[in-house]
């Protein structure tokens, strides 16, 4: 009896947290959208959200959040790859976490600077003999920060999954003939799987609903769903139209995470339980 | 699990004590009380050393807060637990704020020095009689450009920015009025036109000047001008003020097709601790050289005439930011539109924001 009293005790806070600061909200969410702007109870937000624009939106937010998970992924995974085989891995990782403590409106400033018509990368470009680039404004600016401030997201789960990967498997797969291709294809891929769900999980949501980056970086060229929730809660002041375009990135947050789940059965290698 | 207790009881009496802590310091540092007056303003928009002289001479002492949009100030204001004495709305927000009744009648026989306000930017429509505001700065929207970086383009007609030699080029502010706002002019409509077809006009000829924007941002347009990354954006007089101190190529033109006309106003918000300070600091600012200090400093226009004859000719009869009152009847004040013709606007603006990339 003591223990199951404990454990009990022990999910108080646990349940207290989700209660209020998953559920609730959510559930807020929902409620308020379900409001107009005089407060009467509708479902017009819901039709409005069907109309060209906010599908297009929903579109067009898809698109750049794909495009910056397939980038950050192609950088990530043989950087992991690469960084199991270095000698101080501990450290080649904390180098690779560190950027990530600082505060992401301040990196994202940094590359005004860098990426301006008279910033370090317009000089380097000179001395070739290229006239001056506008580069800030643009939809490669604006997916390059956002994986240089994603990938780290990326390159963790995946290191995790390749270290734990037992070597013996790959000197198997070696001995019986299979090129270093197939073995890549055949063994360590599929092995790995699970930790490039989890960084596409990491990359592809949040990516969904980036809002400072869009402004800063892509001079609003770039709206993604969370620019419209922020429009709708501070200049339009429809709360109920913000919580309605909220409540559909939820949605597809979820079916991102259902996609991208790990599925419970077999021996899974990157060692989770 | 005894320790878990012992922690938990720990923080929680450290808790208690600190929310004791807070009070006593709140209390000693008169917050919301009768000496002190609470100022909630945008941020640079009064000259530092006036708030230690008005502290000076009334004896009271100033709390100073700052916002960065009307619509935050409100918000904050309309959810109470603040105890602001003195607020400095725009004209659409005071109209606003008037319907929710979140303003106190100002008495204008404690506000002598109302005599130094040019009657121009008195008893204004938004405002009848100056009930609940009194004057601060105004200023208009306009172009701000760069001639080193153009060839000889002038902006005296919206429809310069249209100009296909502009690829690129424009930056704009990221807000649905002036943006909708300057389509309407530029067709020769009213800037608070409610008219559907005037709205499909104006979004129609601003879809055609998607090639020329080089980005839609906020405060960041003042570093890009300075450093010369764009030639031509679309901003306010006062910002635009601030960025020609800086890099003095610059230059600033309110096109003729019409324009936006802004007042920003004190107002004392119905939450006020010290009405009568309040009253106090209101004084305090119309006076002549208190205002001409503190336009020197921030830039903006200042509607008090009497400052006016302190100040620098150079700075008063400059007509791009002090326009004459023949110029000005060209320009519009906005009027509050209310929440449904607010989301139209920017329903436009965000599909135009679509359509630039």
């Amino acid at each position: 009896m003591q223990t199951k009293n404990t454990k009990t005790f022990y999910l108080i806070p646990y349940f207290a947290w989700i209660l209020l600061f998953v559920i609730a909200p959510i559930a807020l969410i929902a409620y308020y959208s379900l409001f107009d702007l005089s407060g009467n109870f509708t479902l017009d937000n819901y039709k409005n959200f069907f109309t060209s624009i906010y599908l297009k939106l929903t579109l067009s937010s898809f698109w750049y959040a794909f495009l910056i998970t397939f980038f950050s992924l192609i950088v990530a995974y043989p950087t992991a790859y690469l960084l199991t085989k270095t000698k101080h891995k501990q450290l080649w990782l904390l180098l690779i976490i560190i950027p990530s403590w600082i505060n992401l409106l301040l990196k994202t400033y940094a590359f005004i600077g860098i990426f301006g018509l008279y910033g370090p990368i317009n000089a380097f470009l000179n001395v070739f003999g290229f006239g001056e680039t506008q580069i800030l404004f643009t939809d490669f600016s604006f997916i390059f920060v956002s994986v240089y401030i994603f990938i780290p997201f990326m390159i963790l789960p995946i290191f995790n999954a390749l270290d734990k990967l037992n070597p013996s498997l790959i000197d198997a797969s070696r001995d019986l003939g299979a090129s270093s291709w197939t073995t890549f294809t055949k063994v360590i891929f599929p092995l790995t799987t699970n930790g490039v769900k989890a960084g596409i999980q990491a990359v592809f949501i949040p990516s969904l609903s980036l809002f400072m980056i869009t402004r800063l970086i892509a001079g609003n060229k770039v709206i993604t769903l969370g620019t419209a929730i922020e429009q709708q809660f501070l200049v339009t002041q429809n709360w109920g139209m913000g919580s309605t375009i909220a409540v559909f990135l939820i949605i597809f947050m979820v079916i991102v995470m259902i996609i991208t789940g790990q599925r419970e059965k077999g021996a899974t290698s990157n060692g989770k339980n | 699990m005894r320790d878990i207790i012992k922690a938990a009881v720990a923080i929680i009496i450290v808790c208690i004590a600190l929310f004791f802590v807070n009070d006593y310091l709140n209390k000693s540092s008169g917050k919301a009380s009768s000496d002190t007056v609470t100022i909630y303003n945008w941020g640079e928009y009064i000259d530092p050393d006036l708030i230690a002289q008005f502290e000076e001479e009334s004896g009271y002492r100033v709390v100073y807060e700052t916002f960065d949009s009307n619509e935050a100030m409100m918000t904050k204001i309309e959810q109470g637990g603040t105890s602001y004495d003195i607020a400095v709305p725009s004209e659409y927000a005071i109209e606003k704020m008037k319907e929710n009744d979140l303003l106190l009648p100002i008495d204008h026989s404690m506000i002598p020095n109302l005599k130094n306000i040019d009657p121009y930017f008195l008893d204004l429509s938004f405002d009848p009689k100056n009930e609940f505001s009194i004057p601060y700065f105004w200023g208009t929207v306009g172009i701000v450009f760069n001639p080193s970086l153009l060839d000889g383009q002038t902006f005296d007609s919206w429809e310069a920015l249209w100009d296909p030699s502009l690829k690129g080029q424009v930056l704009l502010v990221d807000s649905a009025r002036e943006v909708i706002g300057m389509g309407l002019n530029s067709l020769g409509y009213s800037l608070n036109s409610t008219d559907e077809n005037e709205l499909a006009e104006a979004a129609a000829k601003l879809s055609k000047l998607t090639p020329n924007v080089k980005a839609i941002i906020g405060d960041e347009v003042t570093q890009l001008m300075v450093n010369e990354e764009a030639p031509v954006a679309l901003t306010w007089s006062g910002q635009a003020a601030d960025m020609m101190w800086e890099n003095e190529e610059l230059d600033y033109s309110v096109p003729e097709e019409g324009s936006n006309l802004w007042f920003d106003n004190m107002v004392i918000p119905k939450t006020a601790a010290n009405v009568v300070g309040a009253h106090a600091f209101i004084n305090f600012m119309l006076d002549a050289e208190v205002a001409a200090q503190n336009a020197d400093y921030v830039g903006y226009s200042i509607p008090n005439a009497a400052a006016m004859e302190l100040m620098d000719e150079e700075v008063i009869s400059d007509e791009r930011f002090y326009p004459t009152e023949e110029t000005r009847d060209h320009l519009e004040v906005y009027n509050n539109l209310g929440l449904e013709m607010l989301g139209n606007y920017n329903e436009l603006f965000l599909k135009f924001k679509m359509s630039t990339n």
